[in-house]
């Protein structure tokens, strides 16, 4: 699949236009907060860009990204770039497999050797070596064999971003993210269960344009996709402002599309780009369909308490947890209260009645 | 620790730790007072004590006579204003009734979250005003003690971080919300061992005061 078409070339080859392409990039600047003078540059520079070898591990995942990325819509400018990429391994999309795939990982690997991109979806079992392989290779090998000569590292989704769902408690594989094992290389956090399809492209864009990543925030996810916080953006939080909350999914509320704050909405703990790009072509996302966010973007969102929990109540039982103090506490007071009324009981029985003789003074005598 | 897995903790194990502590604390400190005992009235009753009880329960929170009211107007107004605003920040705000109905099982209707906020601002200047008192005023500031700020701290600081959390102010929310749970488990666990335990025992004593003045024929 390698091929060294410039960029710009192998769109126009499937029919995108000039006006399209600077759209696109137009776009891409802006999602990115840069500002408009950078458009010119962006499209220079993708234009003339060498399509970079990408090699995609993909783990422990549910290959939910992978869809993500390549079938969320009809053909756009980022699924075409996407596919533009030179693709040198991704076992679910290539058509060679067993020993031919693995060759062609191989080969890519030394024919681009420290300038390929490393695209990893699915978290990495520690537990056992043997939960998850391909062609025999464990993750954990793969994945230092392959990150070592890799220029950067883009870890698509939450698992491979956070650990994810494998990570869940009890973890019962071990898994762990790529972070976690890598960590001489430039990584950049692209999470979501899945991520939008256009931050990746936008990554990838930043990538070709400036020959380096893009700024991250302290998860290390691109400030540009990740700065905006879902309540800060959502269109309901007038309605959270107010204090109107729907309590169920059908009940009045619900119609009229108040918060969801109450049926478990983690929006306000959550960075992430659905409220402001949002999903299937910018149609709507989540909220806007009538459900909470889950916090997908977000490290341990699976353990974040139930998924229709309130984000301010406890992730564990708390009424058990005061049942249990009661009775202690109950017990506790109990023995103390009764401990106490044995001292005062004691001292009053060793109360010796004072009289007035003993009282006088002896000074006289 | 990143910001979630500090969340994910506060939210579990601490408050789980800090609700523990409160309630063994607590019913440790009330019983230990129901289970003094009195001693043996032995004069007649003039009157039933309980109704009078229960009316200082509630007089004692008016201000009686104007004269004392007028004598100490700051604090009268600083600390009304701090307790109220504690109270409805507290129970009005919806978040919060998600979670006491979470606990209980129950809930109630909560205020628009702007007059929370307002309410929020009021604690906070009152708390801030009567701080300023106890260090300018000579005789209050002798009169306090390390327990007297550390308790002050322990109260402003749910206030200033839940403010803080709801305007999204300086840090990400979610460090802030871990913050603003963690110092509320912070007062919680202060909360038997301190002055702080006068949210109870002021009732109980409002009714003994009461039901003692009562039973002798005399108004509290
Ligand atoms: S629906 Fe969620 S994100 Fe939107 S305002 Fe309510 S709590 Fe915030
Ligand atoms: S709305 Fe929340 S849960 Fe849904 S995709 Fe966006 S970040 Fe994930």
């Amino acid at each position: 699949m390698s091929n060294n078409k410039p960029l710009g070339q192998a769109l126009r080859e499937q029919g995108v236009s000039r006006r399209g392409f600077l759209k696109f990039c137009a776009t891409t600047a802006s999602l990115m907060a840069l500002p408009p003078s950078m458009v010119p540059a962006i499209a220079k520079a993708l234009e003339s860009a060498r399509r970079p070898s990408v090699i995609w591990l993909s783990f422990q995942e549910c290959t939910g990204c992978t869809e993500s990325l390549t079938r969320s819509h009809a053909p756009t400018l980022e699924g075409l770039i996407f596919d533009n990429i030179s693709l040198d391994y991704h076992h679910t999309l290539q058509a060679a497999s067993g020993d031919a795939a693995e060759a062609a990982r191989e080969a890519a690997m030394e024919e681009n050797k420290g300038n390929y991109l490393l695209v990893v979806d699915g978290s990495i079992p520690l537990g056992n070596p043997g939960y998850s392989t391909i062609a025999g290779i464990s993750n954990l090998e793969m994945l230092k064999e392959v990150a070592e000569h890799a220029a950067a590292i883009i870890a698509v989704g939450t698992c491979a971003a956070y650990g994810g769902l494998p990570h869940a408690n009890p973890n019962p594989t071990g898994a762990v993210s790529v972070e976690e094992i890598i960590k001489d290389k430039p990584i950049v956090n692209v999470p979501g269960c899945p991520p939008i399809p256009v931050v990746i492209t936008g990554v990838l864009a930043h990538f070709l344009t400036f020959g380096k990543l893009p700024e991250l925030d302290h998860l290390g996810r691109p400030l540009a996709f990740y700065g905006n916080n879902i309540h800060d953006r959502c269109y309901r939080r007038p309605f959270y402002d107010k204090g109107l909350f729907a309590n169920t999914f059908d009940d009045e509320g619900a119609r009229k599309g108040w918060c969801l704050f109450k049926l478990g909405c983690k929006g306000p703990v959550t960075y992430n780009a659905c409220a402001t790009i949002k999903w299937n072509d910018g149609t709507s996302f989540p909220i806007e369909a009538g459900h909470g966010c889950l916090g997908c973007s977000e490290p341990n969102f699976w353990d974040m308490g139930g998924f229709y929990n309130a984000l301010s109540e406890s992730t564990m039982n708390l009424s058990r947890t005061a049942a249990v103090g009661i009775a202690v506490g109950a017990a506790a007071g109990t023995a103390s209260g009764l401990l106490n009324r044995r001292k005062k009981s004691k001292a009053e029985a060793a109360h010796e009645t004072v009289s007035v003789k003993d009282l006088q003074r002896e000074d006289k005598s | 620790m990143n910001s979630a897995e500090f969340l994910l903790w506060v939210r579990g194990p601490g408050l789980n730790i800090a609700l523990v502590i409160f309630t063994i604390g607590m019913l440790i400190r009330l019983l230990e007072i129901f289970m003094l005992g009195r001693k043996q009235n032995l004069a007649e009753l003039r009157a039933n004590g309980v109704s009078a009880g229960l009316r200082t329960i509630f007089t004692r929170s008016t201000p009686a006579d104007k004269n004392s009211m007028r004598r100490s107007m700051f604090t009268f107004v600083a600390g009304y204003g701090f307790h109220i605003g504690l109270f409805v920040v507290i129970f009005l705000l919806t978040p919060h009734i998600q979670l006491i109905q979470s606990l209980l099982g129950f809930g109630w209707p909560a205020l628009p979250t702007p007059v929370v906020d307002l309410f929020t601002v009021i604690a906070l200047i009152s708390l801030m005003a009567l701080l300023w008192r106890r260090l300018t005023h000579p005789v209050v500031r002798y009169l306090s003690t390390p327990q007297d700020y550390l308790v002050w701290a322990a109260t402003f600081l749910p206030l200033l971080t839940g403010y803080m959390s709801y305007h999204h102010l300086w840090f990400p929310y979610s460090w802030l919300l871990g913050v603003h749970i963690l110092s509320v488990e912070f007062l919680l666990i202060l909360f038997p061992f301190t002055k702080l335990t006068h949210a109870f025992t002021l009732f109980i004593s409002r009714w003994y005061t009461g039901m003692m003045a009562g039973e002798k024929g005399v108004a509290s």
